[in-house]
């Protein structure tokens, strides 16, 4: 008996040249990143050589003033336009659901358009919006000085909300919520004590979604971001035209370890949605 | 009476999903909403728990006009098609929901959610979360939590179509048993005929949204007001005719005259209607029956289904009719084989006529 008839069908990953393909694949895609982390480590501050290992860069980084209030900047608006992102994603994904109204189809098109819209527009929009049309008062204190570029990734993030909050209330069985209507609940009360509950996994995976996007933002934030309201992505694009330092290297990894962490939670919210669907159908015996 | 429906007319856009029924319903019935799907008895049964609203006329309950009332203060509870029991509570926590938001004090609860736990023969399954149920179990999760309340009237959605035919069939009898046992009027829909005439102690049958006839059971099955009764409820054998002089129904498909019971106004077109069960088969090589309705005829097919035997008998000229026989005495071969001829005869009492189109 050769290996070969042994194989199941579908059994691709013991070919030797789909590996080999794969592991092109991954190192293509990986490959830079990984060197940038190596480099976080690097012991020396111009050579690409390795000189051995240190957290020299990231104790830098600890006592960088600027990039500390940057990293701030980025947690509060991420923070803010999170809670704004989910209450008004889920309010317009509650609206398509629930309601038929005059423009309802108009709305929904015009929902996910930030999220189509190149990036690039939406930054000019932004800047020539809160240059001319209505300028962001400056000087507040902070946060409110924040007000501009919360308001930019509210803009681009509750798009997001809304659509993985419909895909969860598409799976709602509208019954349940008439159960507890019939049971003596006001619609409000089975609002909050059915169909929210059913929501939560959309909402934190949603919640979570908006932050990473609101944290990693550049382009928007670029054109939004002010004089003293400058964001940690933001801040290290201005590291990188002065030199790309190792100290740059190791921003990055943390960022990139912040996003890639809250992308998982993210995940593994979305795998519980999908395997238990709740809709309070019963299963054939 | 406990629940009127006056004149009440239910249009969606042109449809008209109920169509100017007016019907009673004294407290204590277990009455049956019957018919096919999308005859507008679900949308009656909805109007009811106050999840619809009427386009025309009134529903009353108890004498209160139920315009404008909410389905949280109806007198009314319902156990929904899908159960929809609350996936994030327990069973217990499900069945107190309606009580917790009523405000009844925690001890009386327990007590009440105890109690009603336990007429469903739920007790164990109190802190259970209803993924761990199977479909019979969340239908009692359903039951209870809708009785708990003690409504005035208890409503059910196609309470059985979810379950398989086992379950299906004890739990007919357990619906029943429990209804006698709380005496809360159960008004139920369902499309399935069996399950109306064996639960319900009255039944209306709709069809595209008016009502058919209002009786029961019996009456439904024995007196049908008319063809689509006849036709609907059981299987019968439909033949048109004309009424002769005399108790003779002309009727020229079965090519013999019909005699029935009562005489009428002769020339008038008719449908006479004959069940299977009560036409009486015999080979014809015994003697000719002596019964006033013989006619003969050759078996076409006939399926064996244990209890009874069903025959397709071909008459001169063509026509089928329908014959049942029941297997009363234990033989290896039951079943007449195909292209036997026999005789058909029935009592005078059997056939039902039937007036109009």
């Amino acid at each position: 008996m050769s290996r070969q008839s042994q194989r199941g069908p579908l059994d691709y990953a013991s070919r030797w040249s789909l590996r080999l393909w794969v592991a092109g694949v991954m190192l293509f895609l990986y490959l830079p990143l990984a060197s940038l982390i190596l480099f976080s480590f690097n012991d020396s501050k111009r050579t690409i050589r390795w000189e051995g290992f240190t957290l020299d860069w990231y104790a830098r980084l600890a006592n960088d003033d600027a990039l500390i209030s940057a990293f701030a900047n980025s947690l509060t608006i991420a923070a803010l336009s999170t809670l704004f992102s989910v209450v008004f994603g889920t309010m317009a994904a509650i609206a398509l659901w629930r309601f038929r109204f005059p423009g309802r189809g108009l709305f929904d098109a015009m929902i996910t358009l930030p999220i189509v819209v190149p990036e690039i527009c939406m930054g000019v929009a932004m800047l020539v919006f809160f240059g001319t049309v209505m300028p962001w008062p400056r000087d507040l204190v902070w946060p409110l000085d924040l007000g501009a570029i919360v308001i930019a990734h509210i803009t681009f993030s509750f798009p997001f909300v809304t659509v993985v909050v419909r895909a969860r209330l598409a799976s709602f069985n509208r019954e349940m919520e008439e159960a507890a209507r019939d049971l003596g609940a006001s619609e409000l009360r089975a609002f909050w004590d059915i169909v929210l509950p059913h929501l939560r996994p959309a909402l934190i995976s949603g919640a979570l979604l908006a932050f990473t996007l609101s944290l990693d933002d550049f382009v928007i934030t670029f054109f939004t971001a002010g004089p003293n309201t400058v964001t940690f992505p933001v801040k290290i694009y201005s590291m990188v035209r002065f030199s790309v330092t190792p100290e740059v290297n190791a921003a990055s990894t943390v960022l990139m370890a912040i996003t890639v962490a809250l992308t998982l939670i993210g995940m593994k919210f979305q795998r519980t949605e999908i395997t238990k669907p709740d809709t309070g159908q019963p299963e054939p015996e | 009476m406990l629940i009127r429906f006056e004149n009440v007319t239910k249009r969606f856009g042109s449809f008209i999903a109920v169509d100017d029924v007016s019907l009673d319903i004294a407290a204590g019935e277990f009455f049956s909403l019957l018919g096919p799907s999308g005859c507008g008895k679900t949308t009656l049964l909805r109007m009811l728990a106050g999840l619809e609203t009427p386009t025309q006329g009134r529903i009353l309950i108890d004498g209160v006009d139920m315009a404008g009332v909410p389905p949280n203060r109806r007198p009314v509870n319902m156990v929904f098609q899908s159960y929809a029991v609350f996936p994030h509570m327990t069973v217990a926590q499900n069945v107190a929901y309606g009580l917790k938001i009523d405000r009844v004090p925690r001890d009386e609860r327990d007590v009440r959610v105890a109690d009603a736990l336990a007429l469903v023969g739920l007790g164990e399954f109190a802190h259970r979360r209803p993924d761990q149920l199977s479909g019979g179990q969340r239908q009692r999760v359903a039951l209870a939590r809708a009785l708990v309340k003690r409504p005035k009237v208890l409503l059910l959605d196609e309470p059985l179509s979810a379950l398989d035919a086992k379950l299906r069939d004890a739990m007919r009898g357990e619906l029943a048993q429990i209804q006698r046992e709380v005496g809360v009027t159960f008004v139920m829909v369902t499309h399935d005929q069996d399950e109306a005439l064996a639960m319900a102690s009255r039944c209306a049958l709709m069809d595209r949204g008016t009502l058919q006839q209002v009786a029961t059971p019996g009456d439904l099955y024995e007196y049908p007001a008319n063809r689509f009764v006849a036709d609907f409820i059981g299987t019968i054998n439909l033949f048109e005719g004309t009424l002769g002089p005399g108790a003779i129904v002309t009727v020229p498909a079965l090519g013999t005259p019909v005699h029935v019971e009562h005489a009428g106004a002769p020339g008038t077109p008719v449908w006479v209607g004959i069940r299977p069960e009560k036409i009486a088969m015999a080979p014809q090589t015994g003697p000719r029956p002596t019964s006033l309705n013989v006619t003969s005829g050759t078996i076409m097919t006939s399926a064996y289904l244990g209890a009874v035997t069903l025959y397709d008998v071909a008459i001169a000229g063509g026509t089928v009719i329908k014959v049942s026989a029941p297997n009363g005495t234990r033989l290896a071969n039951p079943a007449l084989p195909a292209g036997t001829p026999v005789w058909l005869h029935w009592a005078i009492d059997a056939p039902v006529v039937l007036m109009g189109d």
